[in-house]
């Protein structure tokens, strides 16, 4: 055993040589690992200050501009409990709070496809039942490489495969997220994910480790040597040639170890037996130690002899930097020492006492009596390294921004536009995603009331009010590339009208912020400009962001991927019986157009899916104009105007169109304006648009408060129930079966 | 008096709330039993839900069937009469005990595969389908990974020449089940196993249809009428 390196030893032989650099740690940092602890580190220390102190734990690069959702947050009342905790914890009424967090578990999928995505998931669903929450929903998020590209085959499946075998493994609903394909993602796809859960409001718990001899018990899967290095090899790095060689650095997962912890847990709480509770993600019991300590301002003696192993010749850094998944670590009264153990074992779930809360504020860590940690944790969990990085616009920024898409060229004769539509819907984005979602459970809980493709996500909370919530991310890795502040702000403006557009009021906003190395100047600009325009249209929708996650290192060599902010919106809806659905039904009804229609080609699908082209400026943002059009939505919903409403944004109107008469089989009769150009009509993606279907007995009702509200609308067809086909008065008609053919065609040919 | 149904609650079990829901939505009251206790509690009926009890390892069902809830559930419907009705994961664990025939596999195209699938029953003659009528059609969710019924030819054949055959899977059939099975029973009709998930379709505003309800609202009236 006198192997070991211990504070004895480091203090005895000051000037061995250490590793750092190759644990990722530069210079100057390690100089003051060295100041802060008045000595040199111990293995186990270096090995934990590397994690702890890594991009993906620390926010090193980021933390400067992240302040800003903080500063520039709009009043609320809501929020229970804010950034800084696992998950930002909002009041939804009734004595129920809701807490929801959108994360990335980008590297490790592109690894190993099934379990990164898998693990991906599983992270986020502790995050949830860490606040104290029953985790009720998830929703995936994803970019991949181009559809066709051989390494998407690979890649794909296995993606869809691990959210859908973890999460179903669950129990989790999945209701929605989103499945884009772009060139950028090639070496870099982007697996986020999002978890929701529901708790009493009395129920919250938090993480931090209080009461001198409180006792600290670890829950969960023995600890193993699967994701060592899982947040700074991984995570923290661009990727080169040996990615694949990283393979042993992802976790593995087990779902069903999972859902034992979930329902241990939650007993648990019930219960009020844990003072304090944290999952065991990224960094493993390191950073649940750290956090758990530094945020009870407290001193933590644990023994590492202790933690139940997979394999016994694990070390104590291997132990401390294991990420094996489904680990929990729970601050326990004395007392109550028994009735936790008692319950772990009803569920089956291993419990083990592994050290204590102590005076002081040391965290001192032995391993059969030797000491092999001994730090102040608020230096590992709270004061590492800030860096502001420097940013610089890209050179070639304005010459992007000059080669615009309005200039391309376009279909114009009726013909043209038909074979235009056709092969739009049939694109990778903008076709059907079934071959995905049919591959999630979305019925599972029996309260999912709105799944995928509906505009967002829509759970029943309480049985008997009908109060529910509403879930949607988007994100546009074009638009954000074309104008990183604008892009930022379309992701939320959209996430904000789809969730609006169910008939659901926004209340709070989650962001899972994917982007290149920050150590590229024009990738922390873009950064910069990003959280920049997210928090200024949070202040400006009156959303705050309640918690995320920032993805850097997202690039292959110096090719960073188009800068992606995924933006969650949670809506609240008083009875879920109101929602508003997205398919056409009823015969004979309005099909109303609100918003305006700009010429606004520039980033859009159609640029992308006949011309390859990406240049120009995004769609024009208008906050104050999405508030309106929110507002109306959910006022239309409430007082029963609308049968149908979906949001216009990728494909513009031609793809909200063809998605309403789909859902249901419905078709519908189009008249564009007499004054537009019927190809920008049909195509533009200007923002702040959305097609509603209006009973004819609340038509004048329903335009009157537009009117009123100066929310511009027109009259553009009806819902026609006997054609079955789409017909665009003037131009075209397709029988709803070739639209259904071309849109349903496309995954199932690429990946079957 | 109301009918008092059990749900079994499995490690892993995850629909067992949704048909603890279904139960009191069709009437009767819904009864939660554990895994691990042989006490029935009196109930009149059983429920074994949908889910990934043990995690679906070694084999879906196969570990559950150990539990010690199901000796009772096995000797009260082999020797009682006992109505239990095994929804996905039930249906798998009703095969492994050998209450059932046949066996559940990996669905022929390897994907789970969740979507609202067309059934038409076949049978209106147990304990869980009186409420159709035969050759009624319903729309109910299906999703599972491993729903893909087999059984040797003469066990088939056996099956359809006895009516045991409940409901198949019209309009496609989502995992490749022989003969397009979607659900049997045993010789008695006590013993109904269901890949797809009738308690999923118990309101109009979560399920597809409210097509699911007939079969709890089946148990019920014959357990009222006997």
């Amino acid at each position: 055993m006198t192997s070991v390196d211990t504070v004895g030893t480091a203090k005895s032989t000051p000037d061995v040589e250490q590793p750092y650099a190759e644990l990722g740690l530069k210079d100057d940092e390690y100089a003051r690992i060295r100041e802060i602890l008045g000595r040199r580190p111990t293995q186990t220390e270096l090995a934990m200050y590397s994690i702890m102190w890594s991009e993906h734990c620390s926010y090193k690069s980021s933390k400067v501009h992240l302040k800003q959702f903080g500063e520039k947050a709009p009043k609320t009342d809501r929020m229970l409990v804010g950034m800084g905790e696992n998950a930002g914890v909002v009041d939804v009424g009734d004595g129920l709070a809701v807490t929801f967090k959108v994360e990335s578990h980008n590297h490790p999928s592109f690894v190993e496809p099934y379990q990164g995505a898998a693990t991906g998931v599983g992270g986020i669903v502790r995050d949830i039942l860490t606040m104290g929450a029953r985790p009720i929903a998830v929703m995936d998020p994803l970019r991949f490489g181009a559809a066709d590209h051989p390494d998407t085959r690979r890649v794909l499946p296995g993606v869809v495969a691990g959210v859908g075998g973890y999460g179903n493994c669950l129990g989790l609903p999945n209701i929605g997220g989103e499945v884009v394909f772009d060139p950028c993602y090639q070496g870099n796809p982007l697996v986020n994910a999002l978890c929701v859960g529901v708790m009493p409001a009395d129920r919250i718990q938090l993480s931090a480790a209080k009461g001198v001899g409180n006792v600290v018990v670890l829950l969960g899967a023995k600890t193993g040597r699967d994701g060592i290095g899982g947040v700074s090899v991984l995570a923290s790095a661009t990727f080169d040639d040996d990615g694949l060689a990283r393979r042993p650095s992802v976790q593995v997962g087990d779902p069903f170890e999972e859902k034992l912890l979930i329902e241990c847990c939650i007993e648990m709480y019930d219960r009020k037996l844990v003072s304090g509770i944290q999952d065991l993600g990224g960094a493993g019991l390191t950073c649940a130690l750290t956090e758990t300590s530094a945020a009870g301002k407290s001193g933590m003696r644990a023994y590492l002899e202790r933690v139940p192993l997979r394999e016994a010749s694990m070390e104590p850094h291997e132990i401390l930097a294991s990420e094996s998944q489904e680990r929990m670590l729970a601050i326990v009264e004395p007392g109550k020492l028994d009735e936790v153990l008692k319950l772990a074992e009803k569920w089956g779930v291993i419990a083990t006492a592994i050290g204590e809360v102590t005076e002081g504020d040391r965290l001192v860590v032995t391993w059969n009596d030797e000491t092999v940690v001994d730090v102040p944790p608020g230096s590992l969990a709270d004061d590492g390294p800030v860096y502001e990085r420097p940013i610089q616009r890209p050179n070639d920024f304005d010459l992007v921004q000059a080669d615009r898409a309005e200039t391309l060229p376009r279909p114009s004769s009726a013909e043209e536009l038909r074979e235009t539509l056709l092969r739009m819907v049939a694109s990778p984005n903008l076709c059907s995603k079934e071959w995905v979602t049919e591959q999630y459970d979305r019925y599972v809980q029996g309260n999912t009331v709105l799944a995928q493709p509906e505009d967002a996500g829509v759970i029943r909370l309480d049985e008997e009010s009908g109060r529910g919530i509403a879930l949607a991310t988007d994100g546009n890795g074009r638009y954000a590339k074309l104008d990183p502040y604008a892009g930022a702000q379309l992701a939320l403006a959209e996430a904000y009208r789809n969730v609006s557009t169910t008939g659901a009021m926004p209340i709070a906003v989650t962001d899972c912020l994917n982007f290149g190395s920050p150590e590229d100047p024009t990738v922390m600009w873009q950064f910069a400009e990003a959280v920049r325009g997210l928090a200024d249209a949070c202040q400006a929708l009156g959303t705050p962001v309640t918690g995320g996650n920032v993805s850097f290192y997202n690039q292959t060599g110096h090719t960073a991927i188009h800068p992606t902010p995924v933006v969650g919106v949670l809506g609240l809806l008083d009875d879920v019986a109101r929602r508003t659905p997205m398919g056409f039904r009823e015969d004979g009804e309005t099909l109303i157009l609100l918003g305006e229609t700009h010429e606004e080609l520039s980033g859009s699908e159609w640029a992308w899916v006949t011309h390859q082209h990406l240049g120009g400026v995004p769609p024009k943002v208008d906050l104050d104009r999405e508030k309106l059009l929110g507002e109306v939505l959910v006022a239309g919903s409430r007082d029963g105007m609308l049968s149908a409403a979906h949001d216009l944004s990728d494909g513009g109107l031609a793809q909200a169109l063809v998605e309403s008469a789909l859902r249901n089989g419905v078709g519908a009769r189009v008249v564009l304006p007499e004054d537009a150009n019927p190809f920008v009509s049909l195509f533009s993606e200007s923002a702040g648009r959305v097609l509603v279907a209006v009973p004819r007995s609340e038509e004048a009702r329903f335009t009157e408060m537009c009117t009123v509200r100066a929310l511009p609308w027109a009259r553009i067809g009806v819902v026609d129930a006997q054609s079955g086909a789409l017909e665009i008065q003037g131009q075209f008609t397709v029988p709803l079966d070739e639209l259904r053919d071309a849109h349903e065609g496309t995954l199932p040919r690429l990946f079957g | 008096m109301t009918a008092r149904i059990g749900v079994v609650t499995f490690p892993g079990s995850l629909d067992d709330r949704d048909a603890a829901r279904a139960v009191k939505i069709a009437g009767a009251e819904p009864v939660s039993l554990w895994h691990g206790e042989p006490d029935l509690h009196g109930v009149d009926a059983v429920v074994l839900p949908g889910g990934f009890s043990y995690g679906d390892y070694l084999r879906c069902g196969a570990i559950a069937r150990f539990a010690p809830v199901m000796g009772t559930i096995v000797k009260a419907a082999t020797d009682d009469g006992l109505p239990v009705l095994g929804i996905c994961n039930g249906f798998q664990i009703l095969c492994e005990s050998h209450l059932l025939p046949g066996a559940l596999t990996r669905n022929q195209h390897l994907h789970f595969r969740n979507r609202d699938q067309k059934l038409r029953i076949s049978s209106a003659d147990t304990a869980w389908t009186s409420a159709y009528e035969k050759d009624q059609e319903i729309l109910i969710p299906v999703k599972n990974g491993e729903g893909c019924y087999v059984a040797d030819e003469k066990t088939l054949d056996g099956l359809e020449s006895s009516g045991r055959v409940i409901a198949r899977y019209v309009g496609g059939n989502p995992n490749g089940s022989l003969r397009d099975i979607a659900g049997i029973t045993n010789a008695a009709g006590n013993v109904v196993g269901l890949m797809p998930h009738p308690e999923h379709a118990v309101e109009e505003l979560t399920g597809p249809s409210v097509d699911g309800l007939g079969f709890f609202t089946s148990v019920l009236q014959k357990l009222v009428t006997t």
